[in-house]
C-alpha cells in the first residue's frame, strides 16, 4: 500500500493511493490541486548519508568512507511533494540529491543486520538539496549547507516494506525541467540498509518515524530559480519540487 | 500562556568561545579544503533520544570508556523564530536549561560526530527555568566531587542573542526547540562509574552519573 499525508479542508489527513488517485480514509477522492502534500510521515530523527555511493564519492574527490558518514537533519528542513525550495541569492552551486528514504516502523536497539529489515516500515523518496557555497570544515556537511528550511523534500508516498521486493536494486533518476541529469541504482550503495540500521542502532535507539536518507549517486548539477526538479526512485514514487529565488520566497515578508 | 517544555530538536554549537578556538589551534582551523575559523555557527544536532533528566545514569556505547562533559546552557524557544535580529532575539526565548552535552572524545570536528554525540542519554538536561542574564554566567563541572572545569559565558564569541540571530538567519527554530550556546573543545572527561555535576549560580545543579557500556 502507498500512504501519504495531506492538508485538506482545514485538517491533516492520511491518504492512500488508489489507481493513481488520492483517497481519504472515508472514501472520498481528492483531486490534485485541491490539497497540499505533507511529508508522508511526521519525522522523528532524520539521518542522512554522505558519500554512500562510490561513484558520488569519486565525483566529489573523496575516498569512500570506512564507517558510514552520517549527519542529522531537523524537522525544519523537511517539506512535502510539490513544494518550493529557496535558492539564496548568493548561492552559486545548489544541487539536488535523489535518495531512497527508509522509514523506521518499530523501535530498535542493537539490531543485527539479519534482523534489520524487521524494523523498517517502508520507503519514500527524498531530495537532499545542498548549497555548496556554505560548506565549512566543521561537522561537515554543516547545517547551513544541509539543514535550511524546506531544503529536504520528502514523499509523496510511503510504500510498505513488503511491497518492495529488493530495495537494494532500485533505479534512481533525477530530471531537471524534464531532462534526465542523474541516474543510478541503490545496488551501488556502499553501506546498505541493514548495515546502516545495525550501525545506528548500535549506539542509539531507532524509533518509529525516524528516517534514513541513504545517499545519492553521481550526477549532480546546479539548479536555478524556476527549475522543476523531479527525483524518482523506481517502484517508490516521484517527488517534484520547484526552485524559487529570494524575491519569490519572501514576496510577502 | 502554556508552560514551555523542551519538546523539539536540540541544536548545539562548537568553537563558540575564545578558549576553544585557541585550543583547537591554527593547524585545524586552517586545514584544507575550506580554510578558516567557522564563519557560520558550527552546529550539531542532539536527537530526542539523547535527552535525559537530572539524576539519570547514562550508559556509554559499547567500546567507549569515557565521555567529555560539555557544560553549557540551552535557550528554550517560546515560539517559532526565523530571521531574528540580535537586539530582539531573546524575546523569542521562553527559558533556559542547564545542560551537560556528553560526547565520546573526538579531537577532530571535521566530520559530523554522530556516534560520539548522539548515543542514548548523551544530553542530561535540567528543568526549564526563567531566562536569566547569561552574559557572565559561570558554569562549574565536578567529577566525583572535584572541580574539573569552570567556564564563563563571558568568553563566548557569539553571545546568546547573536547566536540566535545567526542560526535563525538560515533556519527556523520551532517552539520547544533548544539552542545550546556552546561547549568547550576537549571538555573534561568522565569515565564509567563517575558522578558528574554541572552547576551555575542562577540555575542550580544538574547531577548524573556515567555507567559502563550499554547492554
Amino acid at each position: 500500500m502507498k500512504r501519504g499525508r495531506i492538508a485538506f479542508n482545514g485538517a491533516v489527513h492520511q491518504v492512500t493511493e488508489d489507481r493513481g488517485q488520492v483517497r481519504l480514509a472515508d472514501g472520498r477522492v481528492v483531486a490534485e490541486g485541491a490539497f497540499q502534500w505533507l511529508p508522508p510521515v511526521e519525522v522523528g530523527t532524520v539521518f542522512a548519508l554522505g558519500l554512500n555511493y562510490a561513484d558520488h564519492a569519486k565525483e566529489l574527490a573523496f575516498k569512500a568512507p570506512e564507517t558510514p558518514l552520517v549527519f542529522l537533519k531537523g524537522p525544519n528542513t523537511i517539506t512535502g511533494h510539490q513544494a518550493h525550495t529557496r535558492r539564496p541569492f548568493d548561492a552559486t552551486y545548489m544541487h539536488y540529491e535523489c535518495e531512497l528514504a527508509v522509514v523506521i516502523g518499530k523501535t530498535g536497539r542493537n539490531v543485527a543486520k539479519a534482523d534489520a529489515m524487521d524494523i523498517v516500515a517502508g520507503y519514500t523518496v527524498a531530495n537532499d538539496y545542498a548549497i555548496r557555497d556554505y560548506l565549512e570544515n566543521y561537522y561537515r556537511p554543516n547545517l547551513r549547507v544541509k539543514n535550511r528550511d524546506a531544503c529536504t523534500p520528502l514523499g509523496p508516498w510511503l510504500v510498505d516494506r513488503d511491497d518492495v521486493a529488493n530495495p537494494m536494486r532500485l533505479a534512481l533518476t533525477t530530471r531537471v525541467n524534464g531532462i534526465t541529469t542523474q541516474q543510478g541504482t541503490t545496488a551501488d550503495m556502499i553501506f546498505d540498509i541493514p548495515t546502516l540500521i545495525e550501525y545506528l542502532s548500535s549506539f542509539m535507539t531507532l524509533n518509529p518515524g525516524d528516517v534514513i536518507l541513504t545517499g545519492t549517486p553521481e550526477g549532480l548539477a546546479d539548479v536555478k530559480a524556476g527549475d522543476v526538479v523531479e527525483t524518482e526512485v523506481e517502484n517508490i514514487c516521484c517527488l517534484v519540487n520547484t526552485i524559487v529565488d529570494d524575491q519569490t520566497w519572501f514576496a510577502n515578508a | 500562556m502554556i508552560e514551555q517544555q523542551v519538546s523539539g530538536t536540540v541544536y548545539g554549537v562548537v568553537l563558540n568561545d575564545r578558549a576553544s578556538l585557541a585550543r583547537i589551534g591554527s593547524d585545524a582551523l586552517e586545514a584544507a579544503p575550506y580554510k578558516g575559523a567557522p564563519r557560520a555557527p558550527a552546529l550539531y544536532i542532539k536527537p530526542a533520544g539523547t535527552r535525559v533528566p537530572g539524576g539519570s545514569v547514562v550508559s556509554l556505547p559499547a567500546g567507549a570508556t569515557a565521555v567529555e562533559v560539555g557544560a553549557t546552557v540551552g535557550l528554550v524557544m517560546g515560539r517559532a523564530a526565523a530571521r531574528l535580529s540580535a537586539d530582539t532575539a531573546l524575546e523569542a526565548v521562553a527559558g533556559v536549561v542547564l545542560a551537560a552535552d556528553l560526547s565520546l572524545p573526538h579531537a577532530s570536528y571535521y566530520r559530523p560526530a554522530i556516534r560520539e554525540k548522539c548515543f542514548d542519554g548523551a544530553l542530561p538536561l535540567g528543568p526549564v527555568q526563567p531566562l536569566t542574564d547569561l552574559a557572565s554566567l559561570s558554569l562549574t563541572t565536578r567529577i566525583d566531587g572535584e572541580v574539573v572545569e569552570t567556564r564563563s559565558l563571558a568568553d563566548l564569541l557569539r553571545d546568546p542573542a547573536r547566536l540566535l540571530a545567526d542560526v535563525t538567519g538560515f533556519m527556523t527554530l520551532a517552539e520547544g526547540d533548544v539552542l545550546l550556546v556552546g561547549v568547550s573543545y576537549l571538555a573534561p572527561q568522565a569515565v564509567a562509574g563517575s558522578r558528574v555535576s554541572v552547576h551555575a549560580e542562577a540555575l542550580g545543579t544538574l547531577d548524573f552519573s556515567i555507567a559502563g557500556a550499554q547492554a
